[in-house]
């Protein structure tokens, strides 16, 4: 089996975002970055197909020669290839799924596995975006997910208050939610060899922006804050407040 | 421009995040007077009234197969309507089913997309769109470069208004859509009737790693029942496995804008306040007075949450129901 996995480099869940000089990006000199989360279920994802189906699990990801090292994550968890899709300007989602989709095509994948969503820009459309340029199914949110002899499979998705059960058939595209596995570690001997395992370099071809960042702000502080007491005693104040002042109940 | 606005049913039912993204629409369109169309898939009732939210008519594609969500069905019939009406700007809900239908849609119509978006203007220039990057550590205003143009917007945002009573036209659609089309589709659905998700809730009650233990929830339960509330969780609670992901709020969980947000033995992790500090009204009740949630509250407690929410449940009791 055919197994992609697009993975994406995006600043650790702790980062205190600056906004930068031009305004319109973050300020990145401190910031230190990561697997996306929801990228290591995809992994995961696509190393237990190739263990119960064989195959190869390549990863893909685009951006700055940076990225590198977070293709080397995915190799020391398991994945046997790297494709680096290079850029130096910033993509928008849309060009990111077109940088995606350009190189994926020719390469036939029975499978394409993605986080949910990148948890930098937060757009939840990279996924749906390359799924529909390369005429698959794109099947999101998934938390579980069962493949069949014939090429179809079940996958429940995560909705409001519940899930969704899916039925749809390979080739496709799977975006995976927290839930659909539990990604492993590392070992020694995966990182030792994530070191040797090749990552092709394709020029990303660039796609004119369909997005445009006007601005880049932080969200007003908050002032009126206050601590209204201390333990049970201070619960009646509360009560007033909430119904007087901020008027919610 | 020509809006056409996604209006999302389940078993039938309009999505009151529908009503609130067509609202959104309808302000927006209001000058220059745009019309404001709404598309709705599978059987689905009380169409006319959407007039009443600013809809000048609804194209509605009764065709039953779509009454579950089919998202390569979903995305040939709205693309058919946004095209054979001439709509260039499309704007769905950013639930679970907008989010999912809104990039394909996109690529369809040849289309810039802005996901989960919390504010929309109008000026010379066109619509620009606010929306949170970074879980909500900062918003990016955008314009949409391309003639055509897809927006979702955030449940709980926008208000749903109804300017009037008037109904509107409902205009049969067929879109032609064969078996082929239905590749990918919903079976079914299982969803707990008692239970409100955090990502609807207009208020959240939830507990964090203070709680102490799953046994100990009944008192975020106790309180969230007395104000109708939907029961959230820290990614502590949930990672150390006391609550199901689904409640997990922060910034690997959902981001939440609700108009009420009782924070319970949670410290405020970075990650957490992320996901919920777009809330109206923030409060904390922790017994570490220096804990960071007390930083984005409005009003917090300081105190033991085994003593403060059964006060606080007690008093919610007497005060709704006097």
């Amino acid at each position: 089996m055919n197994i992609f996995v697009c993975i994406s480099h995006v600043p650790d869940t702790t980062t205190k975002i600056i906004i930068g000089q031009d305004g319109k990006s973050i300020d990145r000199t401190e910031v230190t970055y990561i697997l996306n989360p929801y990228d290591e279920f995809a992994i995961e994802a696509g190393l237990q197909w190739k263990e119960s189906k064989g195959g190869e699990v390549t990863a893909v990801c685009v951006g700055s020669p940076e990225v590198k090292e977070t293709i080397r994550k995915a190799f020391a968890m398991g994945v046997d290839k790297g494709i680096h899709i290079v850029t130096d300007s910033p993509f928008d989602s849309y060009g990111t799924a077109r940088a995606l989709a350009d190189t994926l095509r020719e390469r036939r994948p029975d499978v394409v596995f993605c986080g949910r969503q990148s948890i930098d820009y937060d757009g939840w459309q990279v996924p749906g975006m390359l799924a529909e340029l390369l005429g698959m199914p794109a099947v999101t949110v998934v938390s579980s997910l069962e493949l069949r002899e014939d090429g179809t499979f079940t996958a429940e998705r995560d909705i409001e208050g519940g899930k969704e059960t899916i039925v749809s058939r390979l080739p496709a595209l799977i975006s995976a939610q927290k839930g659909l596995n539990n990604p492993r570690y590392p070992k020694l001997q995966g990182i030792m060899a994530a070191k040797k395992k090749p990552i092709e370099d394709v020029p990303a071809v660039q796609t004119p922006p369909r997005v445009r960042v006007l601005e880049m702000f932080k969200p007003p502080l908050k002032s009126g804050g206050r601590i209204v007491g201390e333990g049970a005693g201070a619960v009646p104040e509360l009560v007033r407040l909430l119904h007087e002042e901020a008027k919610v109940i | 421009m020509h809006f056409l606005v996604f209006i999302e049913q389940r078993n039938g039912t309009i999505k009151k995040a529908s009503l609130e993204t067509l609202s959104a629409a309808a302000v927006l369109a209001k000058e220059p007077a745009s019309p404001v169309e709404a598309v709705c898939l599978g059987t689905a009732s009380g169409l006319d009234t959407l007039g009443a939210y600013g809809a000048s008519k609804v194209y509605h594609v009764p065709d039953s197969r779509l009454d579950l969500y089919s998202s390569t069905a979903a995305v040939k019939a709205v693309t058919a309507v946004a095209t054979e009406y001439g709509a260039d700007v499309v704007f769905l809900p950013a639930t679970s089913l907008g989010r999912d239908l809104a990039p394909l849609l996109a690529v369809r119509l040849d289309a810039g997309y802005a996901a989960d978006v919390v504010s929309l203007a109008l000026d010379e220039g066109g619509i620009t769109a606010v929306r949170p990057v970074f879980a909500g550590k900062a918003f990016e205003r955008v314009r949409i470069e391309t003639p055509r143009q897809v927006y979702t917007l955030r449940p709980n945002v926008f208000p749903a208004l109804t300017a009037d009573n008037m109904s509107c036209p409902v205009v049969t659609f067929d879109a032609a859509l064969s078996e082929e089309d239905f590749t990918a589709r919903s079976v079914g659905t299982s969803i707990a009737a008692s239970k409100l998700d955090v990502a609807e809730a207009t208020i959240i009650v939830s507990g964090g790693r203070g709680m102490q233990g799953p046994e100990h929830w009944h008192y975020i339960e106790d309180l969230a029942g007395v104000l109708g509330a939907a029961t959230g969780a820290s990614r502590a609670a949930v990672d150390a496995g006391w609550r199901p992901h689904a409640e997990q709020v922060g910034q690997t969980g959902k981001t939440v804008s609700p108009n009420l947000y009782i924070a319970c033995g949670i410290s405020g992790a970075i990650q957490h306040l992320a996901g919920m500090s777009s809330a109206k009204v923030i409060v904390a009740i922790n017994k570490d007075k220096d804990a960071p949630i007390f930083q984005a509250a409005d009003y917090g407690i300081v105190g033991d949450v085994f003593e403060v929410l059964p006060a606080l449940t007690d008093a919610l009791k007497r005060h709704m129901g006097s």
